[in-house]
C-alpha cells in the first residue's frame, strides 16, 4: 500500500465527517419533529404526576431548545455515551451492539451464499452465452431482482412451515434468531443457532444474488472478450484454463467492489428480512425506535450504519488499488 | 447499481449517420431486436390496460362488499374474496393502477430533480459541484424509514404523498449518474464549438448536455420504476405507506400476511402482480440500455 493511497483513504474519511454531523442533524430534526417522546408517559391511565413528567423530560434533555439538544447529544457521544432512550433502563450504545452483532451475523453469511452463487452463475453464463443455460440464469437473476424482499420472505416462511409439517420434525426455524432453552451442549447449540439462519439468510442471499450475477455475466463477458484472452487462447491454452486461471482473476476484481458497497447496505436493508423472521437485529431496533420517537436510539443506529458505510467503501476503493495494479488513485 | 454507472461512463454521443433521424431509428431497432424486452413491454402494456381499463369494467368495485366471504377463488370472483368480502381481483386491479401511479409518479420527480441537478453539477464543476454532491451524498445516507416516519405522520396517506417522499430521497440516484456522464460529455468538441459561437452555460445545459445524456438517464429512471414498486411495498409492509381505505399492491400483500395459510389467495394474486410488473420493467431497462449503448452490446467472437 502505497502513502498515495493511505492520504487518500485520510482524505476521504475527514471529507466524511461533515456528511454524518449534517444527516445526523437532519434525522435528528425529522424524528423530534414526528411527535412527542412522552405521549405514552402522558397518556397512562391514572395520570402521572407533573414531577414525574418533569424529570422524565430532563432525563431527555426535552427542558433543553432543540439545538442545545443535539449538540449535548453529539459532544456526549464523543464522550462515548450515546445519550437517553425513551425507554428507560436501556443502555442505547449495549443495545445496539448486540443488535449489530444479530444483524452482521445474518448480512455477512448471506453475502458469502450469494457471492458464490453469482460467481458461478455469473460465469457459466458468460462462458456458455446466449445457450439455454444463460437465458435460464438470465431470466431467474431478474425475478430474484423483481421481488419484493418481504413477499419472498413470507413465502420462504411459508415453504419452511410446510417443509417442517411434512417431515414431522423442526427442520427449520421459522421465528427468531434461537431458541429460548437449547438442551444439550455446544453443537446442540450451534446446531440449533445454524436452523435459524437458514431461511432469513436463504431469502437474503438470493435478493442480493439477482443482480450480482448480472454483474458477474457482464464483468465476465468483458474480459472474455478482450485481447490477453484471446492471445492465451492462441497459445494453445485450453478453454478451461484460460476461463479458469486468466479470465477468471480479472474478472472477480470488480466483484469486490460491487459486493463490499453492497455489504454495508444490506445492513441497513436487512430491515423486512428481520421483521419477517422476528430477529431482534438493527432494523427491527430502527422500526421500534422510530415508533417509540426514540430520537437518540435512531441516531445511534444512523451513526453504526454510516460508519458501516464509509468503512466498507473504504475497502472496496483499497482492494481495488490492491487488486487491479492499473488503478492509482491521486 | 454498478451496472448503470459502467453504461453511463461508456456512453458515446451517436456517430454521424447520413440520414435525418436515423438515430432515434437505430435505437428502436436495437430495442426491437432484445425479445425478452419486447416480450416485457406488451405483457406490461397488457397490465396496465387490464388495471386501468378492466377495472372500470369489472362487474365488482374495489370498495364493494359482496355476501361472499373468504371464498376461494372461483368463477364469480376469479381471485376469491377477503374476511369483508371485498372481491380480491377487484382490488389487485385497483392496487396496481395506485402502484404503477405512484412508481411512475416517483420516476418523474426523481428523474426530473435529479437530471437537473447532476446537469448542474457536473457542468459547473468546482465548488458548485462539491456542494450540490455533497448535498446527494448526504440524503443518500437518510434512512428511507425514518423520513417516511415522519413525513406521513398526520397525513391521510395519500399515494401521491407517498411518492413525492419516496422521491425526495431517489432523485439523488439519477443524479449521480447524470453527473457522471456529463462530466465527461462536457469536454466534447461540440461543447467548446457551441461556447465558442457564444452559448450561454443554460443553452449548453439544456440543448447539448442533458439531451446526449437522455440514454443512460431513460435507462435509469425505468430502472427506477421497478425500485420504486418494491420500495412501496416495503414501507406499505411497515405501515408507513398508502393507507385504507385506499390500497396499492404492497398493501394488499402485506394486510395478507397474517392469512397466507388460510387464504393464501389473499397473499400470491398482489404478490404475483407486483413480481410482473417488476420483472417486465427490469426488461424493458435491459433492452433499453442495450439499444442505448451498442458499445456495451457483446460481439460474439
Amino acid at each position: 500500500m502505497t502513502p498515495i493511497v493511505l492520504t487518500f483513504t485520510f482524505r476521504r474519511l475527514l471529507i466524511s465527517i461533515p456528511v454524518i454531523v449534517a444527516s445526523t442533524f437532519v434525522v435528528f430534526l425529522l424524528v423530534t419533529l414526528s411527535g412527542d417522546p412522552l405521549a405514552n408517559l402522558k397518556g397512562r391511565n391514572p395520570p402521572p404526576s407533573p414531577q414525574v413528567i418533569a424529570v422524565e423530560a430532563h432525563r431527555l434533555y426535552l427542558d433543553q431548545p432543540v439545538l442545545q439538544r443535539y449538540w449535548t447529544w453529539m459532544t456526549g457521544v464523543l464522550r462515548g455515551d450515546f445519550g437517553p432512550s425513551v425507554r428507560t433502563n436501556l443502555d442505547i450504545g449495549h443495545e445496539i451492539a448486540a443488535r449489530f452483532g444479530v444483524t452482521l451475523r445474518l448480512v455477512a453469511v448471506a453475502v458469502v451464499l450469494a457471492l458464490l452463487l453469482a460467481v458461478v452463475v455469473g460465469v457459466l453464463s458468460a462462458v456458455k452465452q446466449y445457450s439455454g443455460i444463460d437465458y435460464g440464469f438470465t431470466f431467474a437473476a431478474f425475478l430474484f431482482l423483481s421481488m419484493p424482499s418481504f413477499w419472498f420472505a413470507v413465502l420462504l416462511k411459508q415453504g419452511g412451515i410446510s417443509l417442517n409439517q411434512l417431515v414431522g420434525d423442526q427442520v427449520v426455524y421459522t421465528i427468531g434468531e434461537r431458541s429460548v432453552v437449547v438442551d444439550g451442549g455446544a453443537w446442540a447449540q450451534l446446531a440449533d443457532a445454524a436452523g435459524h439462519m437458514v431461511l432469513p439468510t436463504v431469502s437474503l442471499a438470493l435478493i442480493s444474488f439477482g443482480a450480482w450475477s448480472r454483474f458477474q455475466r457482464a464483468s465476465m463477458l468483458d474480459v472474455l472478450n478482450s485481447d490477453y484472452v484471446l492471445f492465451a487462447r492462441a497459445k494453445g491454452l485450453t478453454r478451461r484454463r484460460v476461463v479458469v486461471r486468466h479470465a477468471l482473476r480479472t474478472a472477480l476484481i470488480p466483484m469486490t467492489t460491487v459486493t463490499a458497497l453492497d455489504f454495508a447496505s444490506l445492513i441497513s436493508g436487512a430491515v423486512i428480512t428481520e421483521t419477517v423472521f422476528q430477529w431482534r437485529g438493527l432494523g427491527d431496533f430502527l422500526v421500534t425506535s422510530i415508533n417509540q420517537r426514540d430520537a437518540y436510539a435512531v441516531l445511534a443506529w444512523l451513526l453504526v450504519v454510516a460508519v458501516a458505510v464509509i468503512v466498507f467503501n473504504l475497502i472496496a476503493d483499497l482492494l481495488y488499488a490492491l487488486l487491479d495494479p492499473r488503478i492509482r488513485y491521486e | 447499481m454498478s451496472d448503470e454507472t459502467k453504461t453511463a461512463t461508456r456512453h458515446k454521443p451517436p456517430a454521424a449517420t447520413v440520414r435525418q433521424r436515423s438515430q432515434r431509428e437505430l435505437v428502436l431497432r436495437r430495442f426491437l431486436r432484445h425479445k425478452a424486452a419486447v416480450v416485457s413491454l406488451v405483457l406490461f402494456a397488457a397490465v396496465v390496460l387490464l388495471a386501468f381499463a378492466g377495472g372500470a369494467l369489472w362487474r365488482y368495485d374495489y370498495a364493494d362488499i359482496t355476501s361472499a366471504v373468504s371464498v376461494p377463488p372461483s368463477l364469480e370472483h376469479p381471485f376469491g374474496t377477503d374476511n369483508l368480502g371485498h372481491d380480491t381481483f377487484a382490488q389487485v386491479l385497483r392496487g396496481t393502477q395506485r402502484s404503477i401511479e405512484i412508481a411512475l409518479l416517483i420516476a418523474l420527480l426523481a428523474g426530473l430533480v435529479g437530471t437537473l441537478w447532476g446537469a448542474f453539477s457536473g457542468y459547473y464543476r468546482g465548488i458548485t459541484d462539491s456542494v450540490m454532491m455533497r448535498i446527494a451524498d448526504l440524503v443518500l445516507t437518510l434512512p428511507l424509514l425514518a423520513v417516511a416516519a415522519v413525513l406521513t405522520r398526520g397525513t391521510s396517506g395519500s399515494w401521491w404523498f407517498v411518492a413525492l417522499v419516496i422521491a425526495s430521497l431517489q432523485w439523488a440516484y439519477v443524479s449521480r449518474v447524470v453527473r457522471g456522464v456529463v462530466l465527461s460529455l462536457r469536454e466534447k468538441e461540440y461543447v467548446e464549438a457551441s461556447r465558442a459561437l457564444g452559448a450561454t452555460d443554460r443553452w449548453i445545459i439544456f440543448r447539448h448536455l442533458i439531451p446526449n445524456a437522455l440514454g443512460p438517464i431513460i435507462v435509469n429512471v425505468t430502472i427506477l420504476v421497478a425500485a420504486a414498486i418494491l420500495v412501496e411495498t416495503a414501507l406499505s409492509f411497515l405501515g408507513l405507506g398508502v393507507q385504507p381505505p385506499d390500497t396499492s399492491l404492497g398493501l394488499l400483500v402485506s394486510e395478507a400476511d397474517t392469512a397466507v395459510s388460510t387464504r393464501p389467495w389473499l397473499f400470491y394474486f398482489p404478490g404475483a402482480f407486483i413480481v410482473v410488473i417488476a420483472l417486465t420493467i427490469n426488461f424493458i431497462g435491459d433492452g433499453l440500455r442495450d439499444a442505448f449503448d451498442p458499445t456495451q452490446r457483446k460481439v460474439r467472437t
